[in-house]
């Protein structure tokens, strides 16, 4: 046992270092630090310099183009190059369907949709949700009927991630009726340019609109775009939702957000208020812990009381966290959060003179937009059943 | 950056917990033991080797690390064994092992590897908190040796110590034996059922051998940190212990009709003691590679984050235990209760949660908050 990186992981730390700091644009970064709104150019412009150092799939095996790199270096470059302030990794094309395509993915997919993920030239959106099946996934009611080397699609998806500015949707549809709703469901991928697809951006609670709605009417998809087997598309949602340990806390996110709370303290006068010291300092430890827990079930002979759920602790705990550093954030803010400016969020030029010191205007969006973690991607509520599940059938 | 347990870690581990499962019936863990009970335990402790684990192997003992002592203190945690050796007896024997002369070591290094000698930590006194203060207890040079007088307070163990480390004067610790004309111990019993004492030394005369010499303040801090790392292994220990008799009662106990762990709002506090478990156990780790730090800021800043996590986690689960236990959790025959006083003990003890976040936010200003 040992606290210290080897000399190894730590020369890795300050190439992944000094790789962000020269190459991530200046302008890009001051968005993310100033929490502005990203569009799809803007995270381009950083996939594609971490595309010729090889570093855009980080989480994927050499063989599929990736840097192969162990849990602790890609923990490291996730910590490396969000505290350096870049924009993160958007998760449904490398976190989520790379990792199907790789586990049943048919050699042709692979060669298809891979490479085109890492070179960010095809952007994924994730069509699971319904405005039926939310928590309670298994009630997709998207229909996919077989027509010939077809299938004709029909439905509704809804909270669809990026919908707006993606190429390709990966989705859940129903294939066959079964009673046990887990049955019959098909893990489909479908060019978002097909004739019948129709998207409608969601205002949402913090001004922005990154949330789709999408319908699908009479939408024909080759039957080669079925990914697995037909009707066992549950097991591989599943396994989307639930494989990612590395990650899932947010450690680099939490680091990230905790450094503009000093940041921002510091530039407001309130760099000695205890009280703001007190729940930093209790925010610090939390952070500590939780990343040490990452770190040690990733340790050889220290798995937990219930390994399957491993991510789903990490989950509850990480997003939970986070949120409680953008309520920090906010309390920072005190009056300065009120204004509300579309335009200067979007990072354009917003009204003159700006309504708001720029460093603390967009912390009410961040802080609204911050409830999404803890509904996203199994909620707090469904992560704590299957924790508690997992527990009580060992 | 590493975890990994070895081989010889987990057979130390089993070893120890075989041993507690034996020693410590479970119906019976937490209760008062008489003298002999606690005497026979005592030897059985020595017997399994548990305190020469850290004592060099020049002084008969193992020679491991606060990794080893880490494994051992979580396995007496789950079955509240150990006595008074985690809090006064470990901290006692390090500074002898870091600080001690040459002919103190070899006079009580190799007997208490054994568990022939008990030599106690008596360093706190009436109206401190947890800081280290100037001791009140004096020392007067006299002769060729010293003149203590004073009392200490909260001895763990000083009923059954041979000796006691006792700090006095500006910034001295000496070993007393616990013979010594002028020594008296008030025995008591802490709210865990534990024995301790408070430690009055009235014109006690020791001889200048008694000085352990450039041992000061530093030293002392370095034990109590030591021992703080040892008390959050116990601590989880105890915790992992107590979700587990907590769950097995929520099986069987029926209400409305079906075991009350069919209803999901038990069944989230079950998850939520989990997530408290596991970041115990990482901190617990952290703090046991902490304590061997000579960086004593980032051994503070490191131990006061273990005692702060550790410390909220033991008060949530100890609470939800008594609640989950209903009435039941209410009573001594219960034994929820009993791990509860013992993470209560934990926690009043070398410093609390409050005390440990505001000493963590003092050292953090001084280093850079990363770990890296």
């Amino acid at each position: 046992m040992k606290l210290e990186f080897s000399a190894e992981d730590e020369a890795f730390r300050l190439e992944v270092r000094s790789f962000v700091r020269d190459h991530l644009p200046a302008w890009l970064k001051r968005k993310v630090e100033l929490g502005l709104r990203l569009e799809r150019a803007d995270y381009v412009a950083w996939y594609e310099r971490l595309y010729e150092r090889g570093w855009s799939a980080p989480s994927w095996p050499k063989e599929y183009g990736g840097p192969g790199w162990t849990p602790l270096q890609r923990y490291i470059f996730d910590e490396e190059a969000l505290l350096g302030g870049a924009p993160r990794i958007i998760a449904s094309g490398i976190l989520m369907l790379g990792p199907v395509l790789m586990a049943v993915g048919t050699q042709e997919q692979k060669a298809r949709y891979l490479p085109a993920i890492r070179r960010s030239e095809t952007w994924w959106a994730q069509g699971f949700s319904e405005p039926g099946a939310g928590s309670d996934l298994a009630q997709v009611r998207t229909t996919a009927v077989r027509d010939g080397d077809h299938f004709i699609v029909n439905g509704h998806k809804l909270w669809t991630s990026y919908a707006h500015f993606c190429d390709m949707l990966f989705c859940l549809v129903r294939t066959e009726s079964s009673s046990k709703p887990q049955n019959g469901i098909t893990f489909m991928l479908i060019d978002m340019k097909t004739p019948g697809i129709t998207v409608r951006p969601i205002r949402m609670i913090d001004g922005g609109n990154d949330l789709n709605e999408i319908y699908l009417d009479n939408v024909r998809v080759p039957a080669e775009n079925v990914v697995g087997e037909l009707n066992k598309g549950w097991s591989y949602g599943k396994y989307l939702l639930g494989h990612e340990r590395t990650g899932i806390a947010g450690i680099g996110s939490s680091k990230q957000q905790i450094a503009r709370v000093r940041a921002l303290a510091q530039a407001h006068g309130l760099a000695d208020d205890p009280a703001l010291a007190a729940r930093l300092g209790a925010l610090e430890i939390q952070l500590m812990a939780l990343e040490f827990t990452g770190l040690r079930m990733l340790s050889k002979n220290q798995e937990s009381r219930v390994p399957s759920v491993e991510a789903s602790m990490l989950k509850v705990r990480g997003t939970e966290l986070r949120q409680e550093i953008y309520e920090l954030l906010l309390e920072v803010a005190g009056p300065g959060a009120l204004p509300f400016d579309e335009a200067a969020l979007r990072g354009d030029q917003g009204l003159v003179p700006p309504v708001a010191p720029p460093d603390l205007m967009s912390l009410a969006a961040n802080y609204l937009d911050s409830r999404k973690i803890t509904i996203y991607g199994g909620t707090s509520e469904v992560q704590r059943n299957l924790i508690s599940k997992a527990f009580l059938t060992a | 950056m590493d975890f990994s347990l070895t081989g010889d870690h987990l057979a130390l581990r089993d070893a120890v917990r075989k041993f507690c499962d034996g020693e410590y019936p479970l119906h019976q863990c937490g209760n008062a033991e008489a003298a002999t009970l606690s005497a026979s335990r005592w030897a059985a402790l020595a017997e399994l080797g548990l305190f020469g684990l850290d004592i060099s192997a020049a002084y008969d003992g193992s020679g491991l690390t606060a990794v080893e002592i880490m494994l051992a203190a979580q396995e007496l945690g789950r079955r509240l064994g150990g006595g008074s050796w985690i809090a006064s007896n470990l901290p006692a024997a390090y500074i002898l092992s870091k600080a001690g002369r040459d002919a103190q070591r070899s006079t009580w290094l190799p007997k208490i590897a054994v568990g022939r000698r008990r030599l106690s930590l008596a360093y706190l006194e009436s109206g401190w908190r947890y800081d280290l203060a100037k001791p009140a207890v004096t020392a007067v040079q006299q002769n060729r040796g010293w003149l203590l007088n004073g009392t200490k307070i909260n001895v763990p163990g000083a009923d059954a110590a041979d000796g006691f480390v006792v700090s006095a004067g500006d910034d001295a610790l000496f070993i007393v034996d616990a013979r010594t004309p002028g020594v008296s111990v008030q025995s008591f019993r802490t709210l865990d059922g534990r024995a301790a004492g408070h430690v009055t030394l009235d014109g006690a005369t020791v001889s200048g051998e008694a000085l352990i010499t450039g041992a000061g303040r530093a030293v002392l801090q370095a034990a109590i940190d030591y021992a703080t790392a040892a008390l959050c292994a116990e601590a989880t220990g105890a915790i992992e212990a107590l979700i587990d008799l907590t769950t097995d009662y929520l099986k069987t106990r029926e209400q409305f009709g079906q075991p009350l762990v069919k209803f999901q709002v038990l069944q989230h506090g079950i998850a939520d003691a989990l997530i408290d478990l596991e970041q115990s156990k990482s901190m617990a780790c952290v703090a046991a590679l902490a304590a061997g730090s000579e960086d004593a800021g980032q051994r503070a800043r490191l131990i006061s984050a273990a005692k702060v996590t550790i410390g909220n986690a033991a008060r949530r689960v100890g609470q939800w235990a008594i609640q989950m236990h209903g009435a039941m959790g209410m009573t001594d025959e219960c034994r929820a209760g009993h791990y509860a006083k013992r993470l209560l003990v934990i926690n009043q003890m070398f410093g609390d949660a409050s005390y440990h976040l505001q000493r963590f936010i003092k050292h953090m200003a001084q280093g850079n908050g990363n770990e890296s």
